[in-house]
């Protein structure tokens, strides 16, 4: 009953419902890092190319989303849109978050496109939208391979914080476990391997791209 | 062995010239590089542009490849306003549409080639074909593996830029600004980031060219023996300045300007 000492068959039972979380939770990384790739490089594109009209603006959500804690965003969406799936939420929150970041990180990677690209494409005459297409993001988000790898570790370790809004990820469900059992230790060790044994290979992998593209 | 030749242009004598400069200024911050330049280059004909280093002879070939604007002045294009016009008594801009069909004539070589590494020499090759004259896909490729035979590329058709030595690549972004089919093609400097034993190549493959084809060609060079044998007419510049025209025997065996005979020592040793 008491925890302590490590006990296998403590372990055994609470694996089904841990891997029953770290579905959500990979759900919840792979959903999240889907919208804040895309969003993330829409932002980077209008602050670029609009007009103030939308420069200005998209600029100030981007400020305000950065300067306020992701527990504070989650929270309070959950709590203004009490209809809506909490892991729906969860994931569109994470989303919009981190896209706020990876706009940054797809700026820095188009901005890194040598000036003579741009310049080879306006001699040939190829039309805006598809010196963009074919020529400049391709090579940027080539550029933003490792940017976007190590957001997507960090998102993925964030996950917990949808215990916030109640959305049963592979943490809480370890919680659930021990609460209900009175013993914490197995389950909750068993989460910490889980998230070293995604992150460290992933980030080892960032780091490999990272040098194949210094 | 070269002979002493002064090769007549091709085009016709009595049309408008293939580019016209009239009074362009381009400042860059406090420095102005071009102060009033004026020169003309009839359809047809090679001419040389030479001169020291910071003269203002890339700005030349960038404000005729819309890379940069003149502060003044007028740029033509087969006698048609370019960047700037006239109207009520005022310079104003040309609209980027029509800014745009004047441009389609002209193509550029540079000096860093800039190929496009995302893609396959032939995808370099086919892409504005396609994308900017609305080519059909196997015209272009077709076009293309004609082009890359006459540059001797045909055996890299399907490698990466970044495979290629730099006279390979160089040849290949010939390649690809011909299949734009231009009159006009702007040479700065196309073998001044090569090492020399791959300079004879991309050299051999222009010369040609300038035989074989009555394209008119702004040809920004270091490489004198090159200038000589191909050009009809050559430019010495100074400080943004034309010092001295001429043909390219006179200019190179009896220099008039100071400044000419100077440079020309310089580079010929
Ligand atoms: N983008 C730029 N910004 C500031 N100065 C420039 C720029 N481009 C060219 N210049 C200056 O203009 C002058 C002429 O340059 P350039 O046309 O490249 O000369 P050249 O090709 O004859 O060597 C140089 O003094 C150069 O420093
Ligand atoms: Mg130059």
């Amino acid at each position: 009953m008491t925890g302590g000492l490590w006990s296998w068959e403590q372990a055994a039972a609470a694996l089904p419902p841990i891997l029953e979380g770290f579905r959500v939770t990979l759900v919840a990384t792979v959903v999240g890092m889907v919208i804040a790739a895309v969003l993330g490089l829409v932002i980077a594109l209008v602050r670029r190319s609009a007009g103030r009209w939308l420069t200005v603006p998209v600029g100030l959500f981007v400020e305000l989303v950065r300067s306020t804690p992701l527990l504070v965003q989650l929270v309070f969406v959950y709590l203004m849109l009490p209809s809506v799936p909490a892991l729906v939420i969860g994931c569109t929150v994470l989303g919009v978050h981190y896209a706020t970041y990876l706009s940054e990180v797809y700026r820095a990677g188009i901005e890194a496109v040598p000036r003579g690209q741009w310049e080879a494409a306006t001699a040939l005459d190829l039309p805006r939208a598809r010196v963009w297409r074919a020529v400049v993001l391709p090579q940027a988000v080539r550029n933003t391979l490792p940017g976007l790898g190590n957001y997507a570790i960090s998102m993925f370790k964030e996950t917990p914080y949808l215990f916030s809004i109640s959305v049963v990820e592979m943490f809480t469900a370890a919680q659930q476990y021990g609460a209900a059992t009175f013993d914490y230790t197995e389950a909750l060790t068993m989460v910490g391997l889980i998230f070293l044994a995604v992150s460290y290979p992933t980030s080892l992998l960032v780091r490999r791209m990272e040098n194949r593209l210094a | 062995m070269p002979e002493p030749h002064a090769p007549t242009p091709a085009g016709d004598p009595t049309g408008a010239p293939a580019i016209e400069l009239v009074d362009v200024v381009k400042r860059f911050g406090a420095t102005t590089v071009l102060d009033g330049l004026s020169f003309a280059v009839a359809k047809g004909e090679r001419v040389a542009l030479i001169g020291p280093s910071g003269s203002g002879k890339t700005t030349i070939l960038r404000l005729l490849m819309t890379l940069e604007e003149a502060d003044g002045g007028f740029l033509y294009v087969d006698g048609e306003p370019y960047t700037h016009e006239v109207r009520d008594g005022r310079r104003v801009p040309i609209p980027e549409k029509r800014r745009r069909r004047v441009r389609r004539r002209v193509g550029m070589v540079f000096q860093q080639f800039n190929l496009f590494p995302n893609m396959t020499v032939l995808g370099n090759i086919i892409e504005a074909p396609v994308h900017a004259l609305g080519l059909a896909r196997e015209e272009a490729v077709a076009r293309a593996d004609r082009l890359l035979e006459q540059v001797g590329m045909a055996d890299k058709r399907d490698a990466r830029p970044t495979a290629l030595s730099g006279g390979q690549q160089q040849r290949v972004a010939i390649a690809r600004a011909l299949a734009m089919d231009p009159e006009i093609l702007l040479l700065d400097e196309v073998t001044s980031a090569l090492d020399p034993e791959l300079v004879v190549d991309v050299l051999e493959v222009l010369r040609t060219l300038a035989e074989t084809t009555d394209l008119t060609m702004l040809i920004v060079t270091h490489e004198m023996q090159f200038a000589r044998d191909v050009s009809h007419r050559v430019l010495m510049f100074d400080r943004g300045r034309i010092v001295e025209e001429a043909d390219p025997e006179t200019m190179f065996t009896a220099p008039t300007h100071v400044r000419t005979q100077a440079f020309l020592k310089a580079v010929l040793g």
